[in-house]
């Protein structure tokens, strides 16, 4: 068996000699550049643009402005498309635009022979705009008599939606209660896969084919028809090897625009390579969300009623829109059951980069606000932080009645002790309360609540093909794509098992192709493993099926006395090895009398979904004049049922970890609020980790088989990015007794909240 | 108006001429010239690492690197690292069997790294490895397992016991 | 591919000057580790490029007749970390350069293109500063030298005239023997970082250990320049070793600095910064000097 071993990554050798081709590796070296001429105004008019002194110099192709493009609204969110008119995303974007809705829009492109005159074109070229008055904060833009960004959404907002159970108003008259009153905002931050978005573009018998570092190939192919306004069949989607997505290459970003520019230049090879500032503002970032917490507590601990209203800032353009903060806000009533819930939940347009997908869909917000609440809460009371979420905790046998999730296991306890052995959590709390000096120790710890996939949001689908060799050997194609996250590793695993090969005998086709890659919708919300998951199943089954009808043949053994073992047929009566599948596949395909190629294809349609859950455990160390904040410790651990394979999953965590840790700590994209510029559009000022930032990671796993998956796995993708910053803050809270409500723990805010709390 | 020089070094242990236009990076010259695809533009800002080689046994990010000042150096990139019949070197080795890569962009620049690492004999303690590995930034691993690989390795070439890494 | 209109690659001190003379609007470029991000970004784009980084003879450091220290201007900072006449007699100046950037950027990155570029953040300037460097810069009429003080003209400008280029940094003998120093970075991060704040402090103790003889102080980020703090270092001068006038010292650093309100940090809290690193600075001189606290 190959499942549960940690079989090394299927493309780690080509990796690690550096002959992994990447976008860039396979382009042309004779391609044409493409560069877009961005919006130097927040909010406003293009009134003109005078490409006079652009096109005189030398090696300029073509220039293209937001007056010369079609007018096909298409949206870009990477979500499964929807028949239903009601259900599609918002189409708010156009290939290049006249009216400027951020600071870094897309108002021209051109086209050079080389890039030197193509980024000297594009300065060249002279925009006069007509500047409205812009907004950057949800609050302003709310109100009536702000900036408006989008007609068809009075006062920006994009999209409201409730949840409400029991009677709140009447609850909280209950006597004795406490009440706790909280806001929590988190900063916009940026994905930073180290492999900027690239495409490039050619044309080939009057269609189109984009190569491109995305996530969602066959989604991209939807896009950039819906966006030339051409047949979707026009348009063929290469994915290679990716530097990394973390949602911003959930989106189309610019495939689209260079699809155009190459039917512009008569289809000659068009790259578009996206510099490290345009991936920070225009591209996607993360949503900032504002959450306002009431909590009306029982003396004992327990929760009577609970009010949660979020804020999220969806930026100039929908993407993704609502969709990140209503899955934060769902998570609410679910990971704390109460009887008495409101939920409201705002999505609202600001002229601010465009917020899109992001590690965690809205999960790591939520848990900033709702985990660090419930610490401060604790505090207040005196109690536990671990008690008292006991008290309160998603119990076992909860079911989620929308999604149908159950949480079949006592999973959030399982980690938690794991968790708290590890990092002696218990005589370190005890330990580090009421310190002084200007050095100081604290611990600290979150829960998160993840589902696995979109269902019952929206479709659910993979569709996989298995196609055998005369060895013995198959090859897997799946829509769902390896972004780095170790996918194809573990779809070689499943299908090894079974179908009964060796690991050794997959080969999974890591590029897709929307030719011929079977349609899958690719990379996003954990899904890989859970949803890939029973379409290899289903499809290996039918595969095997086959193998042993056609040996039935060969063999004249009946087929309920075959069966597939490591790669050989065996008959089960006496367990004798008839043939290698080799053998048999080599028969299958020259046979003289009964030629068959062996293939499978199917398509799993998946309605169900999955709880991930787990934890954090961090420690810290202060120093409180220097307004620093040292990670001394830190461990997460995951029940995301069954491993695949455990060091890629261990190596998930560690990632995911990392991105919470400079969610926590460092991580922010700042905008100018007079201009609306983004200041720290760089590596530089941009304060991702680096490897100084981190103390060593420790990741732990609980495995309970998750009952509705097909190999017992869910999610674990997004999972580890979710409880790491409250539990930093909660560690920081242990030793200074101060409570941040604001992300990130930078030098910055801790002077400002030492300030106020005197402790500076 | 075009201006070229021809720039003569080694590339991975091979002397080659090239003639390349002066504003070339290093990274544009392996890249195009050579087809060193292992040098990999992540910022071409002297940010991210991931177009780092080694000249002259030091790590430069290639990016911020005119091809002309490669004029007499001698030059290595990742491909340079496995031997003749196609196995990894011990650090390449290192990376893959502590799953220290994953999408495998900033890979080739923080292995080179690695190899100035070990080819100076010494042991480093943890503090001074991550110091000397901080030139990269990497959004997969958080870093964990890139560590392990390079102390892994070091221990090994110093012929220490590497139980605990 | 840099767009760049043309580069001129000096060979030798001599021709640099020469091409200088020749090429008045073009750009030194040593390292490039600044110039070539800036030419990328566009705010040098288009611009002539004198190159200077192969000239070998500005590179390295030795210690004259006078037993000065001289540091060639295209020393790369990782190279000045370990050079061992730098651990012997002013280990701090290998240490603050030790904290720029990530390990390749030290690789490519020069002293003289630290300073030259004029910027405050540098992490060597303060500590060139506070250890009364001298600059030397060559020119058509040969060559002079300036405190590094005077250099500094304003933010981004520095006393480089026509045909000039700076050739070596100097710390002379009476500067650096007998004092011991500290430097502390404060970044946002531990690596790949530009100073929000840098102070770099030395001291040199009287013979019984017991009473600060000298003590010198210098900032970057505190100003518009790097800046030496002369009220603190009056305030401290003869006076005992104590806490209490560790901390007056660091106090009195606020008469002096004027660091400015920016994206990057406010005002207040660079203010806040520098008096807590004067303080731990100067601790750890003095323990470095074989003082205690």
């Amino acid at each position: 068996m190959s499942i549960g071993k940690s079989e090394i990554r299927v493309d780690a050798f080509d990796k690690a000699c550096g002959r992994a081709k990447y976008t860039d590796d396979l382009c042309d070296k004779g391609a044409l550049v493409a560069k877009i001429l961005h919006s130097t105004i927040a909010h406003g008019t293009v009134k003109s643009i005078d490409t006079s002194e652009a096109e005189k110099i030398d090696g300029v192709v073509k220039i293209v402005t937001c007056f010369d493009v079609p007018k096909y609204y298409f949206p870009t969110a990477g979500h499964p498309w929807s028949t239903d008119p009601h259900h599609q995303d918002v189409a708010d974007r156009l290939l290049l635009t006249d009216q400027v809705k951020f600071y870094g829009d897309d108002v021209a492109a051109v086209v050079a022979e080389n890039e030197v005159a193509a980024a000297q074109a594009i300065r060249a070229i002279k925009v006069e705009y007509e500047e409205l008055p812009f907004v950057l904060d949800v609050d302003e833009a709310m109100k009536d008599g702000a900036p408006q960004l989008h007609e068809k959404f009075k006062n920006n907002i994009l999209a409201h939606t409730t949840i409400r159970k029991g009677d709140y108003e009447n609850a909280i008259k209950e006597p004795g209660l406490i009440k706790f009153d909280n806001w929590y905002d988190t900063p916009v931050v940026q994905h930073c896969h180290i492999e900027n978005h690239i495409c490039y573009a050619e044309m080939e018998q009057g269609r189109i084919t984009v190569v491109s570092s995305t996530q969602i190939p066959h989604i991209v192919r939807r896009v950039v028809g819906q966006a030339l306004g051409i047949p979707w069949g026009k348009v063929r989607i290469v994915k290679p090897y990716i530097g990394g997505g973390f949602g911003n290459k959930q989106d189309a970003l610019y495939e689209p625009l260079c699809a155009y520019l190459t039917t512009q230049v008569g289809g000659r090879l068009v790259k578009l390579d996206v510099s490290r500032e345009e991936t920070f503002v225009s591209n996607r970032t993360r949503h900032s969300i504002r959450s306002h917490i009431i909590s009306w507590v029982r003396p004992d601990g327990t929760f009577v009623a609970r009010k949660l209203e979020c804020f999220s800032n969806q930026g100039a353009y929908a993407s993704h829109g609502h969709s990140i903060v209503a899955k934060g806000a769902g998570a609410f009533p679910q990971l704390y059951p109460c009887d008495n819930v409101e939920c409201d939940a705002y999505t609202v347009f600001t002229n601010r980069p465009v917020a899109g997908a992001m590690r965690g869909y809205g999960i790591p917000q939520a848990m900033f606000a709702v985990e660090s609440d419930i610490d401060s809460i604790a505090a207040k009371l005196g109690m536990n932080p671990i008690e008292f979420r006991r008290k309160n905790l998603m119990p076992v046998g909860y079911v989620d009645a929308f999604s149908k999730n159950e949480n079949y296991f006592d999973s959030f306890n399982q980690c938690i002790e794991k968790g708290k052995a590890y990092i002696d959590f218990d005589r370190k709390l005890e330990e580090y309360k009421n310190q002084t000096g200007d050095i100081r120790r604290g611990i600290g710890m979150a829960v998160f609540w993840y589902n696995t996939a979109v269902w019952p949001i929206s479709l659910e689908t993979s569709s996989c093909r298995m196609v055998l060799n005369q060895d013995g050997s198959v090859q897997v194609q799946l829509g769902e794509t390896e972004i780095g996250q170790g996918a194809d590793t573990a779809y070689a695993q499943m299908t090894a098992d079974t179908l009964g090969i060796a690991f050794k005998d997959v080969h999974v086709v890591s590029s897709q192709d929307t030719d011929v890659t079977p349609f899958g919708t690719g990379a996003y919300a954990s899904r890989q493993t859970y949803t890939a998951g029973f379409s290899i199943k289903q499809t290996a089954l039918l595969l095997k099926e086959r193998i042993l009808k056609y040996a039935h043949e060969l063999t004249r053994m009946p087929e309920y006395n075959l069966d597939l073992i490591d790669g050989k047929i065996v008959r089960t009566t006496d367990n004798r090895v008839l043939m290698t599948l080799g053998e048999l596949s080599t028969e299958a395909l020259y046979s003289l009398s009964h030629s068959e190629h062996l293939t499978a294809e199917s398509t799993a349609q998946i309605k169900s979904n999955a709880y991930s859950f787990g934890c954090c455990f961090a420690e810290v160390e202060v120093d409180i004049p220097m307004c620093k904040v040292k990670l001394v410790d830190i461990i997460n651990v995951h029940d995301c049922g069954r491993l695949i394979n455990p060091a890629l999953a261990e190596a998930q965590v560690h990632g995911g970890m990392s991105m919470g840790i400079g969610y926590a700590l460092s991580e922010q994209l700042i905008m100018d609020s007079k201009t609306g510029r983004t200041l720290n559009n760089n590596l530089l000022d941009y304060k991702l980790s680096t490897f100084m930032d981190h103390p060593r990671l420790e990741a732990q796993f609980v495995e309970n088989y998750e009952p509705t998956s097909a190999f017992g796995t869910k999610a674990l993708g997004e999972p580890p990015a979710c409880p790491v910053a409250p539990a930093i803050r909660n560690a920081l809270l242990n030793a200074t007794g101060v409570h941040f409500n604001k992300l990130p723990l930078n030098p910055h805010n801790l002077f400002s909240r030492f300030k106020e709390e005197g402790l500076i | 108006m075009a201006q070229y020089k021809l720039v003569k070094c080694t590339i991975n242990g091979k002397y080659t001429e090239t003639m390349v236009d002066v504003r070339a990076s290093l990274t544009d010259m392996l890249r195009n010239d050579y087809s060193l695809t292992s040098v990999k533009k992540g910022c071409e800002v002297g940010e991210c690492g991931a177009c780092n080689v080694l000249i002259d046994g030091e790590c430069f990010n290639s990016c911020i690197y005119l091809a002309v000042w490669a004029d007499g150096k001698n030059i290595r990139t990742l491909e340079s690292l496995m031997s003749p019949d196609g196995e990894l070197s011990d650090i390449q080795q290192a990376f893959v069997e502590e799953a220290a890569i994953q999408c495998g962009f900033c890979t080739p620049g923080f292995i080179m790294t690695a190899v100035e690492i070990l080819e100076s004999g010494k042991e480093y303690t943890d503090e001074e490895l991550r110091k000397l590995l901080s030139g990269h930034l990497c959004r997969c691993t958080g870093y964990e397992n890139i560590m392990r690989a390079v102390k892994k390795t070091m221990l090994k070439r110093l012929g220490k016991s590497v139980d605990k890494v | 591919m840099y767009d760049m209109k043309a580069l001129y690659e000096a060979e030798s001190i001599e021709h640099a000057v020469k091409l200088r003379v020749e090429h008045p609007e073009a750009q030194i470029i040593a390292g490039g580790s600044d110039v070539l991000v800036q030419m990328r970004e566009g705010r040098r784009a288009g611009k002539e490029l004198i190159s200077i980084y192969m000239i070998d003879e500005m590179r390295g450091v030795s210690l004259d007749e006078n037993e000065a220290i001289r540091i060639g201007s295209l020393t790369s900072f990782s190279h000045i970390t370990k050079n061992p006449i730098i651990q012997e007699h002013i280990n701090v100046l290998g240490e603050a350069v030790d904290m720029v950037g990530g390990p390749q950027i030290r690789n490519i990155g020069t002293i003289g293109g630290n300073t030259c570029n004029g910027v405050t953040s540098a992490d060597s300037a303060s500590t060139l500063h506070a250890w009364d460097a001298i600059v030397e810069i060559t020119g058509p009429n040969g060559i002079r030298r300036i405190p590094i003080k005077e250099f500094y003209i304003k933010a981004g400008t520095v006393d480089l005239r026509e045909g000039e280029i700076q050739t070596a940094i100097i710390i002379p003998k009476k500067a650096y023997e007998g004092y011991k120093g500290h430097y502390i970075k404060y970044g946002m991060r531990n690596a790949m970082e530009i100073a929000s704040t840098g102070c770099s402090v030395n001291c040199k103790l009287s013979a019984d250990k017991k009473y600060f003889e000298d003590v010198r102080i210098a900032y970057g980020v505190a100003g518009p320049v790097p800046m030496r703090v002369p009220s603190a270092e009056e305030f401290i001068k003869g006076k005992e070793i104590t806490m209490e006038n560790i901390e007056g010292f660091a106090k009195k650093v606020l008469d002096d600095i004027m660091p400015r309100d920016s994206w990057r940090a406010s005002k207040e809290f660079r203010q806040h910064i520098a008096v807590v690193m004067a303080k731990r600075a100067l601790i750890e001189s003095v323990k470095l000097s074989g003082g205690v606290i």
